[in-house]
C-alpha cells in the first residue's frame, strides 16, 4: 500500500494508466496516457491525505442521509414500448440492439 | 484437439476431488429485482423493459420487496443466518448484455450466510453441504450471436441484445468447498443441485426449470493428490443446463484434470464451457486481473434491515425440510426404500408428487416417471421433467385405469404427447389408439384367427389353455394392439366352450 | 399592464410575473415570447442555452387557454423556466454537455420535469453545463463555454453556468440546476443570483444524469430568494422512483421567504462563521463583502459566533475520491450500444466501445473516470475510497458539532470572483479549489444556499454569501436568506442585479473587439 508522497507519485505510471484505461474502456492515445500520468500523480498527491485522518475507529458513510428498507411493491409499471426502448439505438435489428462481434466470454 | 482423460476410477484412486457450486436461482416475482418491468418468459424482445432495465441516463433502481422476502425465505430454508443489515454493491465490468456495465449484486453484506443443506446420495448416505452465502442480484440480458457457424460467440459476426431478461431477480447460492466426496463427486453434484431445485420448488419462489435457465449451476472442480492438504487449482464450468449435465461435467473435469496432473502438468485456473452434445468442457477466458470488479456499496440503494418479525413470519411459513418431506411422502405412498430412492435419484420427486396430486396412484406415477419417461429422456438426452407435464401423466394413467388404453398403447400415446401432438385424449383421438371395447369387433377378429388356426380350439377343449395364446397374439396383431388382451382371452375361451 | 415592453417583462422576478399572469394582466404567451426574443438577442454570445424549445409558445398558449376557461392553476403557472441539460426531457435533446449524448432524445421525463410540467411552468430550453457536471467554470462543456453576463470574457461558474447566466442575462426568470460539489451555488455567487442545493434526498434524482450518486441534488436557481422558494416548492418531495428520496412533507418555502423578508427573522439567530472556510485563500474583495454582511446581520439582531470544523480541510480530497469513483461507474453505461454516440471504427464491440468513449468524453471526464477506476481497483479501495468515506463521517460530525452552536452556518460561497475564461483550463487542480467552500455541504448531505450580497470592491463583480443548515432544515436557509436579501437591498438601495451591465451593449462591444 503506497504510503509516502514519493510512493504515491511513483504509483501512477503510464503502464498503470493504460491498464486503468483498459478497465474503463477508453482508448486513450499515447499522448493522453502520458499527460494523465502526470496529472493523476499530482491529484493523487493531494487527495491521498485522507489516509492521515481517517483512522480505524471511524466508520465509513456511504449514504449521507441514513435511510433503510426502501422498497417497492411487486407491480408492473413504467414499461416502454419496443419502439421507445430502441429509440436511441445506434443500430438495431429484429427488435434488438445490434453490436459488433464480442471478444470476451460472458461472465 | 481433444482433451486426454484419465479413467475415472484411476483418477479417484490418485486424487481427491474438491467441489464448489454457485447456483443461480431465478425468482418468479411479477416484476424485476430493481425495476417494475414484467418478469416474464418468451415475450417479444425489448418489450419487458423500463428505463431502469436499459440503464438509460438518469434511471435509478428500486428494490422489489417480494424478491427480498423470497430471498430471505430461501436463506432460511438453506439453514442460513439472515443478515441484520444487508446491502447491495456494484460489480463493475463491461459487457453488452449488462445495460449499466455494472451489475447490482451483493458483496460484503449478503442477505444470508453460513447455512447447510443435507444432500442424500443414492445409497441413502446424507452429506451435509455447507452454504457460505446466498445473495441477491440482477440478471443480464440475452445475447444472440449471428453470422457464425455455431451460434456461439466464436466466429460470430455480430450480436443482438434483448434486455427482457436484464434485471430479473436472482439469488446466488455459494457453497463452501466440498471435500471427501471421492467417487461420489459427480453424483453428489447432481444430488446437490436437485436438492436446491426441490427446495425452491417447495418454497414456490422459482419455476426452477434448468432448461429455461431458471436454475443455473456453475461447477467448480479441483483435484489434490490424496493426502495433500492444500487445494489444487480449480476450474469453473458454466453452461451446465440440466441435472444430468451437472453430473457429467463434474465427472469430465475430474478425468481431464487427473490426466494433466498425472503427467506433471498444471491446471489453468479458468472458466470452462460445458458442451452437452459432445460431453466435453472447453476453455473460456482465463481468469485474469481483468476480473477486477471494483466492488463498492451501491449508492443508489439503501440497506436492507430485516426485522425480527419478518424473519419469524417467513420462518413460520417455510415448508418442511426436503428430508422430512421425503420421509412423509415415502410413507404416504407406501414405497419401498429402493422404489423411493429411484424417484429421488432421478430428480423426479416433485414430478411424482404433482402427478399423484393430479389423480394418479403413487405406484403408477412412479412407474411412468422412473420407467418410460426416464427411458425416453435418456434416449433423447433431455430432462425428464421437461418432456411432459405431471397433469398429462395423470390423465394418461386415467385412460389406462378406465380401460381406454392398455399399458402398451399408453406408451405410444405418451410419445405423442411428448412430441407435442396434444393432450393424451387428443393423441388417442388423433391416432385412433383407443382400445376397441366392442365385443363384436373382437369376436370377428377372433373368428378370423381361429379360422386360420383351426386346431387351437381342439387343444383348448383338451385342456391346453395356453394354446389360446396364439389366437390372442394374432388378434392383438390384427387389432394393432388396440385390444384388451385379457378380454380377448376371455372371449377365446368362451368360444371354446360354445 | 400597459407599456410593458418585452424587456420590462424579462426584468421581472418570477413571483411578479406569476402575479401578473394570475391577474390576467399578462399572458403566458407574451411572457414566453419576451424571453424567447431575449434569448435570440443575446444567447449567440452568452451561450447559456444548448437547445431552445420549438414549442414553448404552444405550451404557453395551452396554459393561457386553461386559465381563461376558469381552471385553477398553480402559483407559477405560465412562468417560463430554463432546465439544466442534466435533466432528462422527452421533448428536447439531453446531452449533459457531452458529445457522447449529442442529439439524444430520451424516451422519458425526469420526475422533476414531470413536476414542473404539472405545475404549468413553460420550459424554454436546456442550459449549458460542464460535461457530465464535472467542473466549476462550464469550460468543460463540449459545446463551448457560457459567458458571464457581468463580463463576457469571464466564467459564469460551473457546472451549472448556463442556468445561472441565463438568469443574470434575463433570458429566463427561473432555472433548474444540479449541485454535486457546488454546481448551483458557485455559479450563483459568480453571477449575482440565488442558488439552492436542497437536503440530499429532498428532490428526486430520477431522470437526473448521474455524476456522483451520493452527492447529486437538483435545486432551484433564480434572481431572488422568493423565486427560488417558489420553484423549490414545486420540485421538492418524495419520489418512489428514487430510493434515496426523503419521505417527509416539506413546509412551503415561499411562505417562509415571504414572512422573513425583513430583519425580524434575524433576531437572536445564531450565525456560525466556519473559521476554516472563511480565512485563508479568500480574495480580499470577497472577504470584505463577507465581513460587511456579517456586520449587517449583527447590527440587526443576529449573534455571530465562530465555529471550527477541523476536518473540513480534508473535504476536497475526500470529494475528489468519492466523486470520481462513483462517476467512473455511473459513466460506464455510455458504451455505444443502447443510446448516444457510436464511433465509426472496425473491430469488436469492445473496440467500438473504447473508441466511442475516447471520442465522446472530454479531458476532465476521462481524468476523473481513470482516477475513479484507480480508487476502486483491487488493492486501493481501502486506502482511497474507503478512507474518503470515513472523512465524510468526520465532516458530518464536524457539522453536527457546529450546529450545536449555531442555527445556520456561513462562509463566502467561493474564494474568488469570476475570473477570465481560460485561466484554469490547463490546471485541473486549481479548478478543484473553486469548490472548497461548497463541497463539505454535499459530502454531509445538508442543504446550502448562495445569496448575492454585494459587488467586490476590487473588480465590481458579484459576491455571494453561503448559508448552510442541518439536514432537513432547508427552511432555515429561506428564512435567513430572505432576511439577508432584504437587508442587502435596503443597504444598497437596489437589487444587486440592477448593476449588471447592459448586455446588449456589452455584446456589441465584445463583438467589435472580437472582429
Amino acid at each position: 500500500m503506497p504510503e509516502s508522497t514519493a510512493d504515491r507519485a511513483a504509483a501512477i505510471t503510464p503502464d498503470l494508466v493504460a491498464h486503468l484505461a483498459g478497465l474503463a474502456r477508453i482508448a486513450l492515445s499515447g499522448e493522453e496516457v502520458e499527460r494523465l500520468t502526470v496529472q493523476l500523480g499530482q491529484i493523487l498527491d493531494n487527495v491521498a491525505k485522507v489516509s492521515e485522518v481517517a483512522t480505524e475507529d471511524v466508520p465509513p458513510t456511504s449514504h449521507p442521509i441514513p435511510l433503510q428498507n426502501v422498497f417497492r411493491a411487486d407491480a408492473v409499471a413504467d414499461v416502454l414500448t419496443q419502439e421507445q426502448a430502441l429509440s436511441g439505438a445506434p443500430d438495431a435489428e429484429s427488435g434488438r440492439f445490434r453490436v459488433r462481434a464480442i471478444l470476451g466470454e460472458e461472465q | 484437439m481433444n482433451d486426454r482423460l484419465m479413467d475415472f476410477d484411476k483418477a479417484i484412486e490418485q486424487f481427491e476431488p474438491v467441489l464448489g457450486f454457485e447456483v443461480h436461482v431465478e425468482l418468479s416475482t411479477r416484476t424485476k429485482m430493481f425495476s417494475s418491468a414484467p418478469n416474464a418468459f418468451g415475450s417479444e424482445p425489448n418489450t419487458n423493459v423500463t428505463p431502469v432495465c436499459l440503464g438509460l441516463p438518469g434511471s435509478l433502481p428500486v428494490v422489489n420487496e417480494q424478491a427480498v422476502r423470497y430471498s430471505i425465505s430461501l436463506g432460511l430454508a438453506l439453514g442460513c443466518s439472515i443478515a441484520e443489515s444487508s446491502r447491495f454493491a456494484r460489480k463493475n465490468y463491461f459487457y453488452p448484455d449488462l445495460a449499466k456495465n455494472y451489475q447490482i449484486s451483493q458483496y460484503d453484506e449478503p442477505i444470508a450466510f453460513d447455512g447447510s443443506v443435507d444432500v442424500e446420495l443414492e445409497d441413502g448416505r446424507i452429506v451435509p453441504v455447507a452454504i457460505e452465502r446466498a445473495h441477491m442480484e440482477e440478471d443480464a440480458g440475452k445475447l444472440t450471436h449471428l453470422g457464425g457457424a455455431t451460434g456461439r460467440i466464436q466466429g460470430a459476426e455480430y450480436s443482438l441484445v434483448d434486455y427482457n431478461r436484464a434485471g430479473v431477480p436472482l439469488v446466488e447460492i455459494v457453497t463452501r468447498p466440498i471435500e471427501g466426496a471421492g467417487a461420489d463427486a459427480p453424483a453428489l453434484a447432481r444430488a446437490y443441485v436437485a436438492t436446491i431445485r426441490d427446495i425452491v420448488l417447495a418454497l414456490g419462489i422459482s419455476e426452477a426449470r434448468m432448461d429455461r435457465g431458471n436454475l443455473r449451476c456453475d461447477a467448480n472442480v479441483s483435484l489434490r493428490p490424496r493426502g495433500q492438504q492444500r487445494y489444487g487449482t480449480r476450474t469453473e464450468t458454466k453452461n451446465v443446463n440440466s441435472l444430468r449435465s451437472v453430473e457429467r461435467a463434474v465427472r469430465y473435469e475430474i478425468q481431464r484434470q487427473a490426466a494433466i496432473l498425472a503427467e506433471g502438468g498444471t491446471i489453468t485456473q479458468e472458466t470452462r464451457h460445458w458442451h452437452e452434445d459432445t460431453g466435453r468442457t472447453s476453455p473460456g477466458r482465463p481468469k485474469s486481473d481483468a476480473d477486477d470488479y471494483r466492488y463498492f456499496p451501491e449508492p443508489d440503494l439503501l440497506p436492507v434491515v430485516p426485522s425480527a418479525e419478518l424473519i419469524a413470519e417467513l420462518r413460520a411459513a417455510l415448508p418442511e425440510a426436503p428430508a422430512v418431506r421425503r420421509r412423509r411422502l415415502k410413507e404416504a405412498w407406501g414405497f419401498t426404500d429402493l422404489e423411493f430412492r429411484d424417484v429421488v435419484n432421478g430428480g423426479l420427486l416433485a414430478e411424482v408428487q404433482a402427478t399423484v396430486e393430479a389423480g394418479a396412484s403413487p405406484q403408477a406415477a412412479r412407474k411412468w416417471w422412473t420407467g418410460e419417461i426416464s427411458r425416453i429422456a435418456n434416449a433423447r438426452e433431455a430432462e425428464a421433467a421437461a418432456l411432459v407435464a405431471p397433469a398429462q401423466v395423470a390423465e394418461l394413467q386415467g385412460l389406462v385405469d378406465d380401460g381406454t388404453l392398455t399399458d402398451k398403447l399408453a406408451r405410444q400415446v405418451l410419445e405423442g404427447v411428448i412430441d407435442g401432438e396434444g393432450s393424451p385424449a387428443e393423441v388417442v383421438q388423433r391416432r385412433g389408439l383407443a382400445v376397441v371395447s366392442d365385443d363384436g369387433a373382437l369376436l370377428a377378429a377372433i373368428d378370423e384367427a381361429l379360422a386360420a388356426q383351426p386346431d387351437v380350439l381342439e387343444k383348448i377343449r383338451d385342456g391346453k389353455v395356453q394354446a389360446a395364446g396364439a389366437i390372442i397374439g394374432a388378434v392383438m396383431k390384427a387389432m394393432k394392439g388396440q385390444a384388451d388382451a385379457a378380454r380377448v382371452r376371455e372371449l377365446v375361451l368362451e368360444r371354446a366352450q360354445g | 399592464m400597459s407599456g410593458t415592453g418585452a424587456e420590462a417583462i424579462t426584468r421581472l422576478p418570477a413571483a411578479e410575473l406569476a402575479q401578473l399572469l394570475a391577474a390576467g394582466e399578462l399572458s403566458s404567451v407574451e411572457a414566453t415570447r419576451a424571453h424567447l426574443d431575449r434569448i435570440a438577442q443575446v444567447d449567440d454570445v452568452v451561450n447559456a442555452f444548448l437547445h431552445v424549445s420549438d414549442h414553448a409558445l404552444d405550451v404557453a398558449a395551452d396554459v393561457d387557454a386553461r386559465r381563461a376557461a376558469g381552471e385553477q392553476l398553480g402559483p407559477l403557472a405560465g412562468v417560463p423556466l430554463a432546465i439544466k441539460d442534466v435533466l432528462v426531457t422527452s421533448d428536447m435533446p439531453t446531452t449533459a454537455g457531452s458529445r457522447i449524448l449529442e442529439g439524444w432524445l430520451p424516451p422519458y421525463d425526469a420526475t422533476v420535469v414531470q413536476k414542473i410540467r404539472a405545475a404549468d411552468l413553460v420550459p424554454l430550453g436546456k442550459t449549458n453545463m460542464d460535461e457530465f457536471a464535472m467542473g466549476s467554470t462550464t469550460e468543460n462543456s463540449a459545446y463551448g463555454p457560457t459567458r458571464n453576463p457581468w463580463d463576457l470574457d469571464r466564467i459564469p461558474g460551473g457546472s451549472g453556468g448556463g442556468s445561472a447566466a441565463c438568469l443574470a442575462a434575463f433570458e429566463a426568470p427561473l432555472a433548474l440546476g444540479s449541485d454535486t460539489g457546488g454546481s448551483i451555488r458557485e455559479p450563483a455567487h459568480l453571477t449575482g443570483t440565488v442558488g439552492v442545493k436542497p437536503t440530499y434526498g429532498g428532490v428526486s434524482r430520477y431522470g437526473v444524469i448521474a455524476l456522483a450518486s451520493s452527492l447529486d441534488q437538483i435545486g432551484p436557481c433564480a434572481r431572488t430568494v422568493l423565486d427560488a422558494a417558489l420553484l423549490h416548492d414545486v420540485i421538492a418531495g418524495h419520489d418512489p422512483h428514487d430510493s434515496t428520496s426523503l419521505g417527509e412533507a416539506w413546509p412551503s418555502f415561499a411562505e417562509l421567504a415571504r414572512s422573513s423578508a425583513d430583519a425580524s427573522a434575524l433576531q437572536g439567530l445564531r450565525v456560525g462563521v466556519v473559521r476554516e472556510l472563511s480565512g485563508e485563500g479568500i480574495d480580499p474583495g470577497v472577504r470584505q463583502r463577507f465581513t460587511e454582511t456579517l456586520e449587517l446581520l449583527a447590527a440587526h439582531g443576529a449573534e455571530i459566533v465562530e465555529v471550527s470544523m477541523p476536518h473540513v480541510e480534508y473535504a476536497v480530497a475526500a470529494y475528489y475520491l468519492i466523486l470520481p469513483a462513483e462517476a467512473s461507474s455511473n459513466l460506464a453505461r455510455y458504451d455505444s450500444v443502447r443510446f448516444g454516440l457510436r464511433a465509426d471504427v472496425t473491430g469488436t464491440v469492445e473496440d467500438v466501445m473504447s473508441a466511442t468513449r475516447e471520442a465522446g468524453f472530454g479531458d476532465e471526464v476521462k481524468r476523473r473516470v481513470i482516477l475513479g477506476t484507480y480508487a476502486l481497483s483491487a488493492g486501493y479501495y481501502d486506502a482511497y475510497y474507503g478512507k474518503a468515506q470515513k472523512v465524510r463521517t468526520l465532516i458530518q460530525r464536524d457539522f453536527a458539532a457546529a450546529f450545536e452552536q449555531a442555527e445556520v452556518l456561513v462562509s463566502p460561497t467561493a474564494p474568488m470572483t469570476a475570473y477570465p475564461l481560460g485561466t484554469t483550463t490547463h490546471d485541473p487542480l486549481a479548478q478543484y479549489l473553486n469548490d472548497i467552500t461548497t463541497i463539505p455541504v454535499n459530502l454531509a448531505g445538508i442543504p446550502g444556499m448562495s445569496v448575492p450580497v454585494g459587488l467586490s470592491p476590487e473588480d465590481g463583480l458579484p459576491v455571494g454569501l453561503h448559508l448552510m443548515a442541518p439536514a432537513r432544515q432547508d427552511a432555515r436557509l429561506y428564512r435567513a436568506g430572505a432576511a439577508v436579501e432584504a437587508l442587502v437591498r435596503e443597504h444598497r438601495g437596489a437589487p444587486l442585479l440592477d448593476a449588471v451591465p447592459d448586455l446588449a451593449a456589452a455584446i456589441q462591444a465584445w463583438q467589435e473587439v472580437a472582429r
